[in-house]
């Protein structure tokens, strides 16, 4: 097992170097074949040429589509989890908060019956959950490590329950006909509708660049140095000079900003909101995708989120001994993070920091027993 | 001589137990000063109410003729006050240099800051070495050194020193003790920790004993340097 892991650790080092030591250029046109890459992904006459890896048993644009969703929230739980080392354990609670403005301010089934287009419900959305980020932070975040966890997932808890049980929230019978985004082509036909799903993923995917270019800025500014402070050691941090509560209520803020706006471009494409899309799974899912990637790297993130909504997606349809695989995605998931935890517990592309953080704790529970 | 720090009659509560029970020390510019104590005594904890970490159930400390009692612990730092925390209290994912910078968060004026980072590699060589390795990977004493030097990045006016010399080996303690001295002699005032009495009593300009939460003695350092009941329960010797 242990040559197993050498093997695998030294190629990844291997690569890591070579990426290092290649030059700007190559660099870039890397990166930019990996985007151009992911922009033809949805398209048939691209994908039919990738064997086994467009779905089976699902539309492939629309897997997409709750592929790169999943990668939004895990970007967004990084700055958090990754960056200032916050457990939160109720992320998906943020991305509700910014689903459900857009539906009460759009749909005909709300009794604002304001019926606002979807692009003037989007900046409220992105605001109201910048504030109820600010609001859950406030009081939560002077509590540490496993108090905050608790609180934060009674977060997102409360509003399933509230979302499920008020009538001005709808329940399960939920918002409808929320508008699409606004666009049309040359033709007249609107950009973004049911039938298509590609236009929303390349929606989605263009804000992934874009909030990955703030977060890498973000990150290597002064509030940058601070979170991983913070996350390193929160007294010496503030020993130091760094109001610590003012930078984690930025990285909860900026972490629920980033909910907010996948919230909102989820039920613009569904057109439809209800409390069943609340399940607690889902933060349990981001957070365990933050984690698989490699906390505290902005592509382990992307990685851990594509590749754990991809997975699941992927399993739907298949059968093996007469049940579908998709029926015990869970099972698979619950495993595949034990193993990792055995064996790789700063995750597949981990942080430089992180990595060291990790054996320093380590060390500190040598000499502590 | 000004007085730059004053703490009148603070206690400190953990839960409820009290850690403190009203203590009162002065510290003047220019001085180094030492509280020595057993384990358990409330030495970290009065730092820790100095520092601003913990806050004060009464009491009120002033600095620079300023009240800080309610001030936050950011806010203190950028008043000229800074804590070298006891231990392992580096941040242990980042360089060498890194922590250096750290400790310079609060200041704007970058080339001073790059004039006292290379004071603090002059003062601390083996810092200077190990300048791209990564905290967590020191030693016990290059740990410490980096603490020290991180604190002195801030160009405090007065520098708390918690523990400065606990786990190093005895050559390593001498030359803590000295670079202290020399920090001093720059101009740095300095409050110091410490259950390495010896030390700490030989160089210091005055020093308090404290016991369970309350100073039971103060004193020049040399004057409890001989005094027979810290000789007794401090310093090993009856």
């Amino acid at each position: 097992m242990t040559s197993v892991r050498e093997w695998i650790d030294s190629g990844r080092h291997a690569v890591a170097e070579r990426w290092h030591n290649a030059p700007r250029w190559m660099r870039w046109a890397v990166i930019a074949a990996v985007i151009v890459f992911f922009y033809a992904l949805p398209n048939r006459e691209f994908y039919q040429w990738l064997g086994p890896i467009p779905t089976t048993g699902s539309n492939f644009g629309q897997v997409l589509f709750t592929v790169s969703i999943y990668v939004l929230l895990a970007v967004g739980l990084n700055i958090v989890v990754g960056f200032a080392g916050l457990l939160d354990l109720g992320y998906f609670g943020f991305f509700a908060v910014g689903a459900y403005t857009v539906a009460v301010l759009t749909s005909p089934s709300s009794d604002l019956k304001t019926l606002w287009p979807w692009l003037l419900a989007l900046p409220v959305a992105l605001v109201l959950t910048m504030v109820s980020g600010v609001m859950l932070g406030t009081p939560t975040l002077r509590l540490r490590g496993d108090y905050l966890a608790i609180v934060t997932l009674g977060f997102a808890e409360m509003i399933r329950v509230a979302a499920t049980a008020s009538d001005f929230l709808k329940g399960q019978r939920g918002f409808n006909q929320i508008p699409h985004p606004p666009g049309s082509y040359s033709d007249g036909k609107p950009i973004f509708g049911v039938l298509d799903p590609r236009p929303y993923y390349w929606l989605v995917l263009t804000l992934i660049i874009l909030v990955v270019i703030g977060v890498r800025n973000l990150n290597r500014s002064r509030v940058g140095r601070a979170w991983i402070s913070i996350r390193e050691d929160e007294d010496a941090a503030q020993l130091m000079g760094v109001p610590t509560f003012k930078f984690k209520l930025w990285a909860f803020a900026s972490g629920a900003f980033i909910g907010g706006l996948a919230g909102a471009l989820f039920a613009g494409k569904q057109n439809f909101v209800s409390s069943q899309n609340l399940e607690l799974l889902n933060s349990i899912i981001i957070l365990a995708a933050v984690i698989l990637g490699g906390s505290g790297n902005i592509v382990g993130a992307i990685v851990g989120g594509g590749l754990v909504a991809y997975l699941i997606e992927r399993f739907r349809g298949i059968e093996f001994f007469g049940v579908e695989l998709y029926e015990y995605r869970f099972m698979f998931f619950g495993l595949v993070l034990v193993v990792m935890m055995i064996f790789r517990p700063q995750g597949l592309i981990p942080n430089r920091r992180r990595a060291a953080e990790f054996k320093d704790r380590r060390k500190e529970v040598i000499v502590g027993g | 001589m000004t007085t730059l720090l004053e703490i009148e009659d603070v206690s400190l509560l953990y839960g409820r137990i009290k850690a403190l029970h009203g203590i009162s020390l002065t510290v003047n510019e220019g001085e180094i000063v030492a509280l020595i104590g057993a384990n358990g005594a409330g030495k970290s904890t009065t730092m820790r109410a100095i520092s601003g970490i913990r806050p004060v159930a009464s009491g009120r400390i002033r600095f620079n003729g300023e009240d800080i009692t309610k001030l936050r612990a950011d806010l203190r730092v950028r008043r000229g006050l800074c804590q070298a925390p006891e231990g392992r209290g580096i941040f242990p994912g980042m360089t060498v240099l890194e922590n250096l910078d750290m400790g310079a968060y609060t200041r704007r004026d970058r080339a001073e800051v790059g004039k006292d980072l290379a004071k603090v590699l002059d003062l601390f060589p083996r810092l200077a070495e190990r300048r791209k390795q990564v905290g967590g990977t020191l030693s016990g004493g290059e740990q410490q050194m980096l603490a020290v030097g991180r604190a002195l990045m801030s160009r405090p006016k007065l520098l708390l020193l918690d523990e400065p010399s606990m786990g190093l080996a005895p050559m390593l303690i001498q030359q803590i003790f000295s670079i202290i001295t020399e920090i001093n002699e720059q101009g740095t005032t300095i409050l110091l920790v410490e259950q390495n009495a010896q030390q700490a009593l030989a160089r210091a300009h005055r020093a308090y004993v404290l016991e369970t939460g309350r100073i039971v003695k103060e004193g020049t350092g040399s004057e409890l340097l001989h005094d027979p009941a810290v000789k007794e329960a401090y310093l090993g010797v009856a």
